[in-house]
């Protein structure tokens, strides 16, 4: 059955608040990435998407999946739901893009299928992609799923992110969960006053109200906090507290990811 | 339009983290003159708003449904600055706490979707808007056009980007290293499916949600509006910034000329008239091609001759400058041409009007 805007929109929400769960979930359990200073995660997993992203062989991007994949297993991640989440995903999005390159990469020709010709070239171009952006979307679904987010904000303060950009993501976020639950009551509040299935037109006029009364009482909100900030003294200070310590498993940590992945740039080259 | 790990260069993403961290750093500069208490729960509740906009699921003619970005919203309510951060920050979120669009390509989803989008969202809407009263249906249509045009915008630069990835990153035999697609299908394939439902999306939104704003809440509208009430904006905005805009969009439009150099052949229509009929007898027809160029372009080939051939002007060995000399020529002589207009057209305003 074809969903309308309201259905579909709410079950919208409910899946990104159920990710954002599981995610906060798996941060605290304890587990290889998890036991590391979150400036250390960052920065490690980030050199290895980046060494992913920089190799130009195949065997190699296999390669830094395959320390994916581990780093995966020892942090307590479900493999299952990686494969849900972002393998299968990424294979459906990124294939269908990658398909036709198969055939319109010139190159030198490998096997004919009707009139189209497959080209090494274009074999490799799509393998290329497919496995790139598997490796690069499991590392940072590896640094979303082992990393709680007031974490990620402290250690991109430590990596030099300036004190307002890190007091406006923070303040995004939380008021993200206040938004997504005040709109899914405007639009359970809509549901239980409708009945039959709305004409496309009035599903249009409906999302655009939404949206509307959703800015003037975001804007309201805004006011608020700024009002609460004036009384609390707050005086365009920004203040984030930072208490990680690195101990020596940190530093090590810290080498192996730099060397695994100057190693894989430097064997990818 | 979220461009995920993998898809561009190392260095593409550098260029357009760059790019972007120029557009923030304009952005937070221009509105520190506000107080930071103000603007920091503003921007960050109304980038809380544009993320949960993301995630409406609209439907659109034809039995299809689209996903808006809220953009056009967002650089009406809170001008261009203020929409930049938001915007930035809602798809920074959407990376990295809900794993939607890539980290290291984060700087270019900012770069074409709140820089470029809220930059060409705004110019737009305030240009059709004009002096419009608040509550006139003009604005409903700058909005809606406004949105179109600045997804449609942000979808050109993130094909444009896909595109130049095969021409610049290949191995020894030719293989694509990233996005594999170039220009001339990269383009396209992303247009056709944002000049439809990804635009009709976004158009949808802009001008439903500014024609409930007319009725239920204008004094939002005001910041933007032009009019002499928009002493009560959100954001303040000078005059002589909208020229300044113009200006670096000018400018950055000239540095990027050297693209051109890129295109592979002559432009399609553009041909000289050797090029012509070697095309010609290339092509593969069930008619007699023809073997030499028509007698009519042949004579009126030598008419004119231009001053700067192929963009390059002879002294110049550079391509690169001289594209770039070439650029800054032609925007000379349009500069000239206008203001001389501007200055005849004002003589007769001034000799027509009655002492």
């Amino acid at each position: 059955m074809r969903r309308g805007f309201l259905e579909s929109t709410t079950m919208g929400f409910a899946r990104a608040i159920t990710r954002v769960m599981l995610s906060e979930r798996t941060a605290r359990q304890r587990g290889l990435l998890q036991s590391l200073d979150p400036r250390v995660r960052v920065v490690g997993l980030f050199a290895l998407l980046l060494a992913a992203t920089v190799s130009r062989r195949l065997s190699v991007i296999a390669a830094v999946l395959a320390v994916a994949i581990a780093l995966a297993v020892f942090s307590r991640v479900s493999l299952f739901g990686l494969a849900k989440r972002v393998w299968l995903v990424v294979l459906a999005f990124t294939g269908v893009i990658a398909l036709p390159a198969i055939f319109v990469t010139p190159g030198h020709p490998v096997a004919h299928l009707g009139n189209a010709t497959i080209t090494e070239q274009g074999l490799r171009a799509a393998a290329l992609l497919v496995l790139r952006v598997e490796t690069a979307v499991t590392f940072s679904t590896l640094l979303v799923l082992c990393t709680p987010w007031s974490h990620v904000l402290k250690a991109l303060r430590a990596l030099g992110l300036p004190r307002e950009a890190i007091s406006m993501l923070a303040m995004t976020y939380r008021y993200v969960f206040l938004l997504v639950e005040t709109a899914t009551q405007m639009l359970d509040s809509r549901r239980s006053r409708t009945v039959g299935v709305l004409p496309p037109a009035e599903q249009r006029r409906m999302a655009a109200r939404t949206a509307g009364v959703l800015l003037s009482k975001s804007l309201a909100t805004g006011n608020d906090v700024y009002l609460a900030m004036q009384s609390r003294g707050f005086q365009g200070e920004v203040q984030v507290l930072s208490t990680f310590s690195l101990t020596l498993w940190d530093y090590i940590a810290l080498l192996l990811f730099l060397l695994a992945a100057s190693v894989a740039m430097w064997m990818g080259r | 339009m979220h461009i995920p790990d993998g898809y561009l260069s190392p260095s593409t993403c550098a260029v357009l983290y760059a790019g972007a961290a120029a557009g923030w750093y304009s952005a937070l500069k221009r509105l520190q003159r506000m107080l930071l208490a103000r603007v920091i729960p503003l921007i960050s509740v109304f980038a809380a708003f544009s993320f949960v906009i993301m995630m409406f699921n609209l439907p659109l003619p034809g039995g299809t449904t689209g996903h808006a970005l809220g953009v056009a919203i967002a650089a009406i309510v809170l001008g261009p600055s203020g929409a930049i951060l938001a915007l930035s920050l809602a798809i920074a979120i959407q990376a990295l706490f809900f794993g939607d669009g890539g980290i290291s390509t984060l700087g270019a989803n900012c770069f074409n979707m709140a820089i470029v989008g809220s930059l060409a969202a705004y110019g737009v809407y305030r240009m059709i808007a004009a002096r419009a009263a608040l509550a006139s249906k003009r604005r409903v249509v700058a909005a809606a056009v406004a949105g179109y045009l600045a997804v449609s915008a942000s979808a050109l630069l993130a094909a444009i980007e896909f595109g130049i990835q095969p021409m610049l990153f290949h191995d020894a035999s030719g293989t694509p290293l990233y996005a594999p697609y170039r220009l001339s299908v990269a383009i396209p394939a992303m247009m056709i499916g944002h000049l439809t439902f990804a635009g009709l999306a976004e158009a949808a939104i802009s001008a439903g949600v500014l024609a409930y704003l007319q009725v239920a809440d204008p004094v939002l509208l005001r910041g933007t509006s032009g009019c002499e009430a928009s002493c009560e904006s959100i954001e303040l905005q000078p005059a002589s910034h909208a020229l300044r805009q113009l200006w670096i969009a000018i400018a950055a439009l000239m540095l990027l000329t050297p693209l051109g150099i890129l295109a592979a052949g002559t432009a399609w229509g553009e041909w000289a008239p050797a090029q012509l009929a070697h095309a010609a007898a290339q092509a593969p027809s069930a008619t007699s091609p023809a073997q030499a160029a028509p007698a009519g372009l042949q004579r009126l080939a030598n008419l004119w001759t231009a001053p700067f051939p192929a963009y390059a002007p002879g002294f110049v060995k550079s391509r690169s400058f001289g594209y770039l000399l070439s650029a800054m020529f032609g925007i000379g002589v349009l500069l000239c041409f206008s203001l001389s207009a501007q200055y005849l057209l004002r003589r007769r305003r001034r000799k027509g009007t009655p002492v």
